[in-house]
């Protein structure tokens, strides 16, 4: 009798050193897991805030081997970029997002709700060699339009799909309220629907921001980048990440110190625009 | 009257206008990627999917390679990947849901989900690189620094955050009654997470691994930037090569001849196909589970 | 119907037949019913007796639910409804719901007028506050709100913001209105102050009310229409009905053997 005690605990003892190893595992997993990114932020912060300086932000890069100049062509560069894809990008999307919340059970929402989801999932370097077709040889040249084209390709789909989200949370009792006053369709949509999911679609829309402004790979071959400062979109463009790729690749310190600090740049615009999207959707929440 | 009728039609029309227009979008873009890349589909025929060799000079272009570096930098990304994102889906699921500590893993988690591509190159230039040389160094390989595990590595961290989030999703999904009836005869809190939680999100947690697969092929820019572009037929992980995606940004915009830039064009349908499926089936399956529940 | 009462009254809606469902199923099934004007009306039933789906007929509410059929005919001053634009229907009878559903992103200002405001109609801004406070004066909130106009509505009690939906509704001077059960996501306390609301609104709008509240049915109504299974059992004034049930189902269904 008293012999099956022991033997017991022992078993119990060694299976509860066995949890806690567990945990111990997972925990410790889950840090290798994280702690690279405080190590990727430290070390941009490090090497790139020091080359954050007023020449930095506002001059043009030197030719190779001076130092000193900056990467202004780079952050105006990207700002034009966004800007066309967001205007190409936000009306097709916030409708396709109202179709799907409205249609996607009938067939053609649900091939368009496979279709925009086969899109999100593209590689954005296959988006870029399509508005290389579309746009770049047509036209035979390199464009800030064709970079603008393939950032509105890669934005379309998560703001089209954020925007359905939105919009099929909001209560079936507001619409009845709006059609019970004998309200028509487009205005119940347009002035009762859309207002009462503002800050989700503009969240979609952040988000969308902050996913396009940091791609490299669909502007190699579209907007392609100059060492100059260009604001017309007909003709090649820089950005921040397209200048980052080629700085850092390339064999010149200066270059590299250029591009430690239009990563730190790029690095605050896209994290300091998904926090914005976090605070957004918690404070303007309209409460149902 | 008669015009709130015809506002009322016009704005349908211009909703359903919507649907189409992102519809005919996705058939464009392959339509495109398809007839651009015909003289190259004529030329390669379908030695394009079996040959190894990759030759602008006598126009030879076989893909074989490429899927190959990119299925090989993928599966090395996913094996890393679950294994972390696993531990914490376990963690952000069981042992942390709420609570001050789950709140900065899972902002953690995201924001690594934020970083662009480019930057994680860039850090694994200047930092991965050096420690894989370091390993290179004691195998007796060249010491590059960059090679596949290099990318591997670094893909690993870039799926991370995608595939813990769906695995996170697939645990929470598991019925609690089932949990607290491991728990009521017995079993600590990890065997019931080893034996019962897992198996039974098993399905879905696949489903996530087939997504995250999708995405990490995609990748370009990190792999690109420290997979060290030879372009041939390699299994060994500590020497240099090239994915689909890493091939087409490091050689697109010097491709002169149609054929060649056909090719490449061939290759971005290639890969177009192989992930749409991969991304189609994770889906389906993720979506089984999801419904299961 | 036979009652002496009601056919002195002027009937401002009646239902002929009006048969409506989903899916081929049929929830409401040959109702004919003579609405007097300016009274308060009452439609009582147990749960799922059609009674609600029979009232969105009224302002074609109904046809807009998926695989949604309807037959029979509803006259509104003796014009087929069916045959007017539903949008301008809508506009001449107002709708309150069970849950309180004031436009969350509006102020209370622009709730009670939401009616012009979300049709396009301009108005200059003497008319709309002259509206505004009218409207809110009638269902007694304004002293609540005069303050508080142009914030949003969502602070307001349950009770408060029923009232808003009713002056929502009042502010286009409809010539019916019907309300869903509109006290039974309230307390007794806001119950008791819409019930007086609805009485007060006697003679100036004509009232159908849906509910399952028998005792408030008996309370506030001047006639009771009683469904049961889609069916009209029974039509009458309200202290006849009640007190002396023509159908056996009626008297079942008041002494509370079903719903």
């Amino acid at each position: 009798m008293n012999q099956g005690k022991p033997v017991l605990d022992a078993a119990i003892r060694a299976r509860l050193r066995g949890d806690g190893a567990f945990r111990g595992l997972v925990l410790g997993l889950s840090l290798v897991a994280t702690v690279p990114l405080l190590f990727i932020l430290l070390f941009i912060i490090i090497r790139g805030a020091s080359s954050i300086n007023w020449q930095f932000l506002t001059e043009l890069p030197r030719p190779m081997g001076e130092t000193g100049g900056g990467i202004s062509n780079a952050i105006i560069g990207t700002i034009i970029l966004i800007i066309v894809a967001t205007i190409i990008s936000v009306p097709l999307g916030v409708f396709a997002g109202i179709f799907l919340a409205e249609s996607g059970k009938t067939r053609l929402g649900t091939v368009a709700r496979l279709s925009v989801e086969t899109l999100m999932g593209i590689p954005s370097i296959v988006i870029g060699i399509v508005a290389y077709v579309w746009v770049v040889r047509p036209l035979k040249q390199f464009s800030g339009f064709s970079g603008g084209l393939a950032l509105a390709m890669i934005m379309l789909p998560v703001i089209t799909l954020s925007t359905e989200e939105t919009l099929l949370m909001i209560p079936v009792s507001l619409r009845e309220a709006a059609l019970a006053l004998g309200v028509t369709y487009p205005r119940m949509i347009m002035k009762v629907i859309l207002p009462s999911g503002l800050s989700g679609i503009i969240t979609g829309i952040l988000l969308a921001v902050a996913r396009g402004a940091g791609e490299t790979a669909p502007l190699l071959f579209t907007a392609f980048g100059t060492p100059f400062m260009n604001l017309n979109i007909l003709k090649p463009m820089a950005s921040l990440p397209q200048t980052i790729f080629v700085y850092a690749t390339s064999p010149y310190p200066e270059l590299q110190t250029l591009a430690w600090g239009a990563a730190f740049v790029l690095l605050v615009i896209v994290l300091a625009l998904n926090i914005v999207t976090k605070l957004v959707t918690s404070r303007w929440k309209i409460q149902f | 009257m008669r015009s709130t009728r015809l506002s009322d039609r016009a704005f349908r029309t211009g909703l359903v206008l919507g649907g189409v227009v992102v519809s005919v979008l996705l058939i464009a873009i392959f339509l495109s990627l398809l007839l651009s890349s015909r003289p190259a589909l004529v030329k390669n025929g379908l030695r394009f999917l079996t040959g190894t060799e990759w030759n602008p000079v006598t126009d030879t272009f076989h893909a074989l390679p490429f899927v190959a570096g990119t299925l090989l930098t993928s599966f090395v990304a996913l094996i890393i990947a679950t294994i972390l994102s696993l531990a914490l889906s376990v963690l952000m699921g069981e042992y942390f849901k709420k609570g001050v500590f789950a709140n900065i893993m899972r902002t953690a988690v995201e924001l690594l989900a934020g970083i662009p591509s480019v930057v994680y190159g860039f850090i694994g230039l200047f930092f991965l690189a050096p420690l894989i040389r370091l390993l290179q160094e004691a195998v007796g390989a060249p010491p590059y620094g960059v090679s596949i595990l290099t990318a591997s590595i670094l893909l690993a961290f870039m799926i991370l955050p995608y595939s813990a989030s769906i695995g996170r999703e697939m645990i929470s999904l598991v019925p609690s009654d089932l949990k607290e009836a491991a728990l009521s005869l017995g079993a600590t809190p990890s065997e019931t997470v080893w034996k019962v939680t897992l198996p039974y999100a098993r399905s879905g947690i696949l489903g996530g691994i087939l997504l995250s697969l999708g995405r990490a092929m995609g990748e370009t820019m990190a792999v690109t930037m420290v997979i060290g572009n030879a372009n041939d037929l390699t299994p060994n992980i500590l020497g240099p090569g090239n994915t689909m995606a890493s091939l087409i940004a490091n050689e697109f915009s010097e491709a002169s001849g149609d054929v060649y830039l056909a090719s490449l064009i061939e290759i971005a349908l290639l890969l177009f196909i192989i992930s749409t499926l991969i991304n189609v089936v994770g889906k389906i399956i993720v979506n089984r589970m999801a419904q299961a529940s | 119907m036979e009652d002496p009462v009601l056919n002195q009254e002027e009937t401002i809606l009646e239902t002929r037949h009006l048969t409506a469902g989903f899916d081929g199923k049929d929830v409401v099934k040959g109702i004919s019913i003579a609405v007097p004007a300016g009274k308060i009306t009452a439609i009582m039933g147990p749960s799922g007796c059609g009674k609600t789906t029979f009232m969105r007929c009224i302002n074609r509410m109904h046809e807009l639910a998926p695989n949604a059929q309807v037959a029979g005919d509803v006259l509104l001053d003796g014009e087929d409804v069916y045959r007017l634009n539903p949008i301008l229907l809508r506009r001449r009878i107002g709708m309150v719901f069970q849950r309180p559903n004031p436009f969350p992103t509006m102020s209370i200002y622009d709730n009670v007028v939401a009616g012009y405001k979300l049709n396009g109609a301009r108005m200059a801004r003497a008319d709309r506050d002259r509206i505004v406070e009218e409207t809110l004066r009638r269902v007694t909130l304004w002293d609540e709100v005069k303050d508080a106009l142009f914030r949003r509505g969502t602070f307001l009690s349950g009770g408060q913001q029923q009232r808003l939906c009713i002056a929502r509704a009042l502010a286009m001077k409809p010539e019916i209105i019907l309300l869903d059960e509109p006290t039974s996501a309230l307390d007794p306390k806001a119950t008791a102050a819409i019930e007086e609301l609805i009485v007060s609104l006697k003679g100036v709008v004509t009232i159908v009310q849906v509910t399952h509240n028998i005792p408030q049915a008996a309370r506030i109504s001047d006639y009771t229409a009683f469904i049961h299974l889609g069916e009209l059992v029974e039509f009458g004034q309200t202290n006849k009905v009640f007190t002396v049930p023509k159908d056996k189902r009626t008297e079942e269904y008041l002494s509370g053997k079903f719903g």
